[in-house]
């Protein structure tokens, strides 16, 4: 193996560049370092300047995503070696407004992500003295693979909706809403029914699966659209056929 | 107070390329099971006027098979046959994905829910082939 890999990172300064270029380093190829080491290893050694963003190294955090030739990745999970005798390209992710160098910025995703209301909603709270919602294995195993999700975006940089079309709530929005649809302790079903049977909502997903693939937490917000689908297609069948049960 | 807009520093937002879906292999794939639905609709296209033709009489259903047998047609029709064993393979491995059905507390497993597809495709297939080669 040899000794050292190229990394070509992007950089961008707002107001200073009219658009990003990229610049290359000389790194050392280590077998145990992930991207996140190499990029790191440029920061203190090379270029103070080399802007990213990162916290937990080890996959929770859901920051440090990036593009790493091409593909949506936690640059914390993804081994140089993988990618020797390189040279190994490393981007802001796909379909999100880049901030400077490899810093997106995630304002559009959290609005999305308010919108589709990830949190329990109790049509009336009970009083505390009745204790806590209880909850059994199997009813926690129904939402658990949709509750994974670290909010990395890294299903919105894969989504070609999403980069065509801005206005579409996106993949780990929806995933959420889900995971709070079939949790028992919930009652908000119908509230986000409303806002994500819209067309920008699940009808805006034609189902490419690119989400599914680079989700680092295997939470398959594909999977959660297309159930979520065939929910909305139910309840307008339902409401067509029995218009007098009403919500 | 200032809107975000007025405190964010300029971003920088690239279009994406028309060619996009050359990019990933996923996308292409989405680009090829999206297109196959052209070759299923000429299928059966195909098949209502061999009905058609049927109808018509011994004469016009000739007229049909010699306009089959046309390089042209056959190649069309090579083409379509691809595609629409790429639709059906596609779609019945993506059916698990939209169906979670669990039963005695755990979600069904996949192969569950594709295997029965395929299993009545094949049946399904057998049993025409059986009526219309059987002599």
């Amino acid at each position: 193996m040899a000794d050292t890999i190229t990394l070509e990172v992007t950089r961008y300064h707002p107001g200073r560049d009219k658009e990003p270029g990229l610049q290359t380093y000389g790194v050392p190829l280590r077998k145990e370092w992930v991207m996140l080491d190499a990029l790191n290893y440029v920061k203190d050694r090379l270029d103070g300047s080399l802007t990213f963003r990162w916290s937990c190294r080890m996959g929770v955090c859901g920051s440090c995503g990036m593009m790493v030739n091409g593909e949506p990745k936690l640059t914390c999970a993804t081994f140089l070696s993988d990618y020797a005798p390189g040279p190994v390209r490393v981007e802001p992710m796909n379909n999100l407004p880049n901030l400077r160098g490899l810093v997106v910025a995630p304002s559009d995703f959290l609005v999305k992500l308010t919108k589709s209301k990830p949190w329990l909603i109790r049509k009336e709270e009970r009083p505390l003295a009745e204790g806590e919602y209880l909850q059994t294995p199997e009813q926690l195993d129904t939402y658990k693979q949709f509750s994974m999700c670290i909010n990395c975006m890294l299903c919105y940089a894969a989504c070609p909706v999403y980069g065509l079309d801005p206005l579409f709530s996106g993949p780990a929005a929806i995933a959420l809403a889900q995971r709070y649809n079939m949790d028992s302790r919930d009652q908000g079903a119908d509230e986000r029914m409303d806002i994500l049977s819209q067309h920008d909502g699940i009808w805006g997903c034609t189902f490419v699966g690119d989400c599914t693939e680079v989700c680092p937490k295997n939470v398959d917000p594909a999977g959660a659209i297309q159930q979520y689908k065939l929910t909305a297609t139910r309840e307008w069948v339902k409401s067509f056929l029995m218009p007098w049960q009403g919500k | 107070m200032p809107g975000s807009a007025q405190v964010l520093p300029k971003m920088y937002r690239t279009r994406m390329s028309t060619y996009w879906w050359l990019g990933r292999w996923p996308y292409l794939k989405f680009i090829l099971r999206e297109l196959s639905s052209v070759f299923v609709a000429w299928f059966v296209i195909m098949t209502l006027l061999q009905i058609d033709a049927l109808r018509r009489g011994p004469a016009d259903y000739m007229e049909f098979q010699e306009w089959l047998r046309n390089p042209v047609v056959i190649a069309l029709n090579i083409i379509s046959f691809f595609f629409v064993i790429f639709h059906a393979v596609t779609w019945f491995n993506l059916a698990p994905k939209a169906m979670a059905i669990r039963a005695g507390g755990k979600r069904v497993p996949a192969v569950l829910i594709a295997g029965p597809n395929y299993i009545a495709w094949v049946a399904i297939s057998a049993a025409v082939a059986w009526l219309l080669l059987r002599g």
